[in-house]
């Protein structure tokens, strides 16, 4: 997907009811397309909330594998309704025996924002750098870490620093990444922002494109002209310089600063 | 000088070129060359899957100006959004007013957001002066009516385009109290605080050009 960083099947036309109701449907594919329908409109009525956090327990929908796709897309909506109600159930997922469950609840619970979270994510570092090698047979690690480094971040787990920075050793560069990010974001120390903007020297166009967003997350000013030179494509850039101008704006102030006249510059010569 | 047969040697080296670093150096040779022939060549590197080449021949092809309006018109590709998208950039930097047509029709209904944007900023910047008067106005409404209904778009990044877009209308057209008034219209309703900054940054560059005394 060039253009966009939201997911973007083909939408079928639903009401808000009808996508409640399919969660609960004999046909599976109806439950898992209703589950990412509700995030992808973010229906975020109590009836949604309540049906999605059932179908975190769903055992009809599963895989040859024992992979369980239905509770993997409702983790990913309740990460996007912004109702902690959702935090319980999505603690639950991260000890379920599906990679990609356990990698969408701790996305979401870094979404949600409750701190709550952390003493649950910390065990899935377990083992260090040492533990977290590839799955025989699967496309993944042994665990989330991505995602879990990144919630660990956002959910300001300062106390856990001396966990996640063996991981910025760690050869999956998206890995190193993400605990780039969550140390910025952890201690606001330059060195890993520095660091994080090197990547978007790399010559993988994927990592390039993980950089920018990762940059965006931080609002990492200092990065402003390398992500509008980077060599991707300038939607990527743009979602990225969006998200430093986010980092510059104060709502209780109407006056604009230097630095966010001087971001949105950049997104205007990129359009 | 370049002479035809030399024109043809770089249009060939583009053509035949094998790495992405011979390609970008073709297309330099052409635009350095300045040779109307090129023109051609360089609208179809726009489609190359080459960003930098792409942006080498852009380059080109606004420096070559009101020339390269119509070729980049007729050789618009419908195919590939990535090619459509430069191929808009640089009608909407020469901001030739022949190009209206084809500015409207892609920041309304263009597919992809890219396009989409680049048209909508275009949109603003046209030079309206080089249409005779009776065109002028006409053409100025339709591009204000687009805007306003762009700036309606789900995707923020279309609404944040639509407002840089009614920013240079403001300034190049006789509408700058019609767009100031929208643009409070815009600020009142809008979700998107970044979308909403890029309007009190246009708010502030606006009054400052009345203050100017333009």
């Amino acid at each position: 997907m060039l253009e966009s960083t939201e997911e973007n099947p083909e939408v079928v036309a639903l009401t808000v009811e009808q996508a409640i109701a399919n969660l609960k449907h004999e046909d599976l594919s109806l439950r898992y397309y209703a589950a990412w329908w509700l995030g992808r409109f973010r229906v975020s009525e109590p009836a949604a909330i309540e049906a999605l956090i059932v179908a975190l327990e769903d055992e009809d929908y599963r895989t040859q594998l024992g992979d369980y796709p239905l509770r993997r897309n409702a983790a990913r909506a309740l990460g996007k309704l912004g109702n902690r109600q959702a935090v319980p159930g999505l603690l639950k997922c991260l000890n379920c025996s599906d990679f990609y469950v356990r990698e969408a609840a701790a996305q979401s619970l870094g979404m949600l924002g409750d701190p709550i979270a952390v003493p649950a994510l910390i065990p899935l570092l377990a083992g260090g750098v040492a533990a977290a090698v590839q799955v025989p047979g699967r496309p993944h690690l042994t665990q989330p870490y991505t995602a879990v480094l990144e919630a660990l971040g956002s959910l300001g787990a300062s106390d856990v620093l001396e966990l996640i920075q063996p991981f910025l050793e760690h050869p999956v560069a998206r890995v190193q990444y993400a605990a780039l990010r969550a140390l910025y974001q952890l201690t606001g120390d330059d060195v890993y922002g520095q660091r994080l903007m090197q990547g978007l020297e790399s010559s993988d166009l994927n990592l390039r494109r993980v950089v920018l967003g990762n940059l965006g997350a931080i609002g990492y000013l200092p990065a402003s002209n390398a992500i509008a030179r980077a060599s991707t494509e300038s939607s990527f850039k743009i979602f990225a310089l969006k998200g430093l101008l986010e980092h510059q704006l104060n709502p209780t102030q109407l006056d604009l600063s230097d630095a966010a006249i001087q971001v949105m510059n950049l997104m205007d010569s990129l359009l | 000088m370049t002479d035809p047969a030399q024109t043809q040697k770089l249009i060939h080296a583009v053509e035949q070129a094998d790495s992405p670093a011979r390609l970008v150096a073709a297309v330099q040779a052409i635009v350095a060359a300045e040779v109307e022939a090129g023109i051609s060549t360089l609208i179809a590197v726009l489609g190359y899957n080459n960003p930098t080449a792409a942006v080498v021949a852009v380059e080109g092809l606004i420096h070559f100006g009101e020339v390269a309006v119509q070729p980049l018109i007729e050789q618009l590709d419908e195919y590939n959004y990535g090619a459509r998208a430069y191929a808009i950039r640089a009608l909407a930097a020469i901001a030739d007013p022949r190009a209206i047509d084809v500015l409207l029709t892609a920041a309304a209904t263009d597919f992809a957001p890219s396009v989409r944007r680049a048209a909508t900023k275009g949109l603003g910047g046209l030079h309206w002066s080089k249409l005779s008067v009776e065109q002028r106005s006409a053409a100025v409404e339709q591009a204000l009516q687009t805007l306003i209904s762009v700036s309606q778009d789900p995707d923020w990044s279309i609404r944040y385009a639509a407002v840089v877009g009614l920013q240079a209308l403001a300034t190049t057209s006789h509408l700058k109290t019609q767009i100031e008034s929208q643009l409070q219209q815009i600020i009142q309703t809008e979700p998107d605080q970044a979308v909403r900054a890029r309007v009190r940054l246009a708010q502030q560059l606006l009054s400052a050009y009345l203050k100017i005394g333009h």
